[in-house]
């Protein structure tokens, strides 16, 4: 049986979705997604899935959180009242997502007699990368080609956010408006919270290969420290045509690749590991990895180059 | 599973054309625009070598090469698979991109010692990565896997309709995101059902499993759905005339031959393929319906466009309408792949490929020669630019169905299969489209050949070598109408040949 | 097996978010709005394949990895898919001053060379 503990987080999860899709105004709603979010790292911890629950609390809920928060910051002058749909057309949507929930419930009540499940075999073979965490085994032996892939996807998705930049701004600063307040909490917070930030997000990568955590979840703690400390103003937002910037960006994936074609050479295979060297090898690629996921997502959220804020 | 190649030369072919754009996109990042046009140069040829090599391959040998990634085999691990129609998606896709790459090269070239300037890098990194997710979607075996390749294409192909920065194509922009990211959610959604229900996303371990159960039809409703959002099949094209409209002429040529196709690529594989009991469902009846509303309403809406690049996006609505009337005539077929309907299917993928990418090349020719692409200013235009207009007029023979030329073999063969299987409606669309198609192609002809009450003038000279790249992927589209009125060999390559009996 | 086991719970959950972020991206005409429903029918989606993980504990797992990793990879793609949304709108709003995907549809002459 269902605890009162699920039950009542299920409630919430629903109740706070909702009211984030109906709340009147715009900043409202985001700031209801955040809690959203967090309620949601809940449930994949009752799911047992805390790898999901940390990346889902790290990216779902606070990197995205803090994207759109930046984005409503600059929306606000121009939130006007929604323009009420047409009833006609409320109807219509409602009865059709509800005809999509009912299938999908009828189909969640009626589990397969056997469930399916890799898990047996994923563990069969997790012995001989020497990892003793069973999703970076699938993320980086089993599944490695769909993680290198979507390495490719969030770069590509940078280029992307800058090529919205205006032609004579190409290469130059994204437009972060840093806090103007000296001496506020906010400042007080970007000079205390990194150092045991990055710290957190080191050992989440470090401990990723044996544990819940990983070069995501670390990625997402690194990115949201320098956005701290850039929003305070204590750190410049780099020019997007900075070498080092760049660089950092693609060192992860690059190493990924590198290893990925090596393992051709020494054992006629793409992106398989030459045994025995399976773990550090995919530390290796975790580590590059960590940094360049921080700061791509870190760019992603100050956005393209623009012209400077003048207050 | 025949020829497992796990670890042969051959089957690194199918890596090195998924990695070797991705090296282009690092590199560009690394090095920065000094290098731009030097690492376009070593690229393009490249990727180029290794896709019609692998076409090669496969065709020689006749059977399709598979390569297992990292050596873990499904479920657990990934495939990569060329089969015949992978096989010849990949050589068209190769040829478009590399035709297309030359007209651009003037427009985006990275002008040397200046600092590195933003529309060329954008762009090639873009048709870069366009091109290794389309190789992923040809080459993937595993829906998730696929599900990774098609947001990477769609994150490629949304910035290249608002490369130019307007207000209306940023919109437009934003509205293609927002289809396609309902479409992504909605074949993601299958894609767990699925493997909650047969625990394996591998296509070829699933038609073994698939049964005809509720969970199935759901699985295949959201996926289809979805996928044909990214399609832009009526009634779902709402976004796709003013993005095609709005891009350089080279990323509409891009989007309009290929991008499109690479969802509808992933139908085929979910209905053929995948779930094959699909085909004794209303499904296949339904989606034809779906194309014949899409070639009756695009052609009458291209009928009325006042813009040239307008038209021939909703050119592309009507004939994207046509590759859905494969369904429901290639799966009644005893052997679908041996029909009449499936080669048409296919020729008219193709055809429609050269044909269109000509198409808007001309289009963006004629735009950037007149200053403007209004239909009916275009008085006489057609004596100032006759190559263009003749390519122009080439392409259209091919979306009209007129011999000799691709589009007219894809309709006949789409026409007789329709006729043999006693399916008289569907051939009576493809006459009717065809004779709109006929009448939005001569709207913009006659125009060009009349001369008009003031004569245009030539604004910005447009050079030689970019009308010849538009005009011989026009004759490409001419080419194709040789091709045997037959059931072609290689589009059979790796069917499988027990699945049609066994499965429901 | 309980009909109403705790694993059931949370794939209602799962089905109701998806029709809730289909309904907020139709009815909602702000497009941040939209974007922030897609994220919601995200949400749903991967925690479906939570559901299904976790129908599929073995091996003295608390459930199956596999489909683990895959709302990991998800959860990046969506997180780039919403950044590119937000560039995009506010792109927009920068050249047209309003956030509204109403009106006028088709590039105006100037855009579409």
């Amino acid at each position: 049986m269902a605890s009162v503990f699920d039950v009542t987080l299920v409630c919430l999860i629903l109740a706070v979705g909702a009211w984030s899709t109906f709340a009147r105004l715009t900043f409202s709603a985001i700031v209801i997604f955040i809690v959203y979010g967090l309620l949601l790292s809940l449930a994949w911890v009752r799911l047992a899935a805390v790898d999901v629950a940390l990346t889902e609390a790290a990216i779902g809920s606070g990197v995205t959180g803090m994207l759109l928060l930046n984005a409503v910051a600059r929306l606000r002058s121009t939130d006007a009242a929604p323009t009420p749909s047409r009833s006609s057309v409320n109807i219509a949507a409602g009865v059709f997502c509800t005809l999509i929930t009912a299938s999908l419930a009828g189909l969640v009540l009626v589990p397969p007699q056997v469930p399916v499940s890799l898990a047996p075999s994923v563990m069969e073979s997790l012995g001989q990368s020497g990892l003793g965490n069973p999703v970076a085994g699938v993320l980086f032996v089993y599944r490695s080609l769909d993680t290198l892939l979507e390495k490719v996807v969030l770069v590509l998705a940078l280029i992307a956010v800058w090529s919205l930049a205006p032609d004579g701004l190409w290469g130059g600063k994204p437009a972060l408006r840093p806090f103007p307040q000296r001496d506020s909490v906010l400042i007080f917070l970007a000079r205390t919270v990194p150092p045991i930030g990055i710290m957190v997000g080191i050992y989440m990568f470090w401990v990723g290969a044996d544990e819940p955590g990983g070069a995501f979840q670390g990625g997402a703690v690194l990115a949201a420290m320098w956005i701290l400390v850039m929003i305070a103003g204590l750190a410049a937002v780099p020019p997007t045509s900075s070498h080092a910037l760049r660089l950092a960006l693609i060192v992860g994936p690059v190493v990924f690749l590198a290893i990925g074609i090596l393992g051709i050479f020494l054992t006629g295979t793409f992106l398989a590991y030459p045994e025995g060297y399976a773990k550090p090898l995919i530390i290796a690629i975790e580590a590059t990895l960590t940094v360049s996921i921080g700061v791509t997502l870190a760019m992603h959220v100050v956005g393209p180059p623009e012209k400077e804020w003048r207050s | 599973m025949a020829a497992a190649e796990t670890s042969s030369i051959a089957g690194l072919l199918l890596v090195s054309v998924l990695i070797l754009p991705v090296v282009g996109i690092l590199a560009q990042l690394a090095l920065g625009g000094r290098f731009l046009n030097w690492i376009c140069l070593a690229v393009f040829p490249a990727s180029f070598g290794v896709s019609a090599a692998t076409c090669a391959v496969v065709w020689s040998h006749g059977e399709p090469l598979i390569y297992i990634v990292g050596g873990w085999q499904p479920p657990l691990g990934i495939a990569l698979r060329a089969d015949g129609i992978s096989a010849a998606m990949m050589l068209v896709t190769a040829i478009i991109i590399c035709a297309v790459a030359i007209f651009a090269r003037v427009e985006f070239t990275q002008p040397s010692g200046a600092p590195e300037a933003r529309a060329p890098f954008v762009f090639w990194a873009l048709i870069l990565a366009l091109w290794s997710a389309l190789n992923a979607l040809f080459l993937g075996c595993d829906l998730f896997n696929l599900y990774v390749a098609l947001e990477l294409l769609t994150f490629a192909a949304v910035p290249l309709v608002c490369l130019k920065g307007g207000e209306a194509t940023v919109k437009a922009a934003l509205r293609y995101l927002l289809f396609a990211l309902l479409g992504s959610m909605l074949y993601l959604m299958g894609t767990a059902l699925l493997y909650g229900a047969y625990g394996t996303l591998d296509i070829t371990l699933l038609a073994q499993r698939v049964h005809p159960e509720r969970v199935t039809w759901i699985a295949a409703a959201l996926m289809t759905v979805g996928l044909l959002t990214k399609t832009a099949l009526f009634p779902l094209h709402l976004w796709l005339p003013p993005a095609h409209a709005g891009a350089p002429a080279a990323g509409s040529a891009v989007l309009s031959a290929l991008v499109v196709k690479g969802s509808f690529f992933l139908i085929v594989r979910l209905w053929f393929d995948a779930m094959p009991g699909l085909g004794h469902t209303a499904g296949p009846q339904l989606l034809a319906s779906l194309g014949a509303a899409a070639i009756l309403f695009g052609s009458v809406m291209a009928l009325r466009q006042q813009r040239l690049k307008l038209l021939v996006a909703y050119s592309t609505v009507a004939q994207i309408g046509y590759l859905f009337l494969m369904f429901p005539l290639a799966m009644a077929a005893e052997q679908s792949w041996t029909s009449l309907a499936w080669t048409g299917g296919w020729l008219q993928l193709f055809s429609h490929a050269f044909a269109k990418a000509a198409m808007f090349l001309a289009a963006g020719l004629i735009a950037d020669a007149l200053g403007h692409d209004r239909i009916n200013d275009l008085g006489g235009a057609g004596r100032l630019r006759p190559l263009t207009f003749c390519t122009f007029g080439l392409a259209g023979l091919s979306l009209i169905g007129v011999p000799p030329s691709g589009g007219f073999v894809a309709k006949w063969l789409l026409l007789s299969a329709s006729v043999a299987e006693g399916q008289w409606i569907w051939a009576a669309v493809i006459v009717v489209g065809g004779l709109l198609a006929g009448g939005y192609i001569f709207k913009v002809l006659g125009r060009a050949f009349t001369a008009g009450s003031d004569a245009p003038v030539i604004v910005t000279p447009v050079s030689l070598s970019r009308e010849v790249v538009a005009f011989s992927l026009a004759v490409g589209a001419v080419l194709l109408g040789f091709f045997p009125l037959e059931p072609a060999e290689i589009l059979q390559i790796g069917r499988p040949e027990i699945l049609g009996s066994t499965v429901p | 097996m309980a009909i109403m086991n705790a694993i059931t719970i949370f794939g209602l959950c799962a089905a109701a978010l998806v029709g809730l972020g289909i309904f907020g991206l139709i009815v909602n005409p702000q497009p941040l709005r939209k974007i922030l429903a897609i994220n919601i029918l995200g949400s749903g989606v991967f925690l479906m394949f939570g559901v299904i993980a976790r129908r599929g504990a073995a091996a003295g797992l608390g459930g199956d990895p596999v489909p683990q990793a895959m709302v990991i990879t998800g959860i990046v793609v969506a997180f780039s898919a919403t950044a590119l949304a937000v560039a995009l709108l506010l792109r927009l709003v920068l050249v047209s001053g309003a956030a509204t995907l109403e009106a006028e549809a088709e590039p105006s002459e100037k855009d579409g060379r």
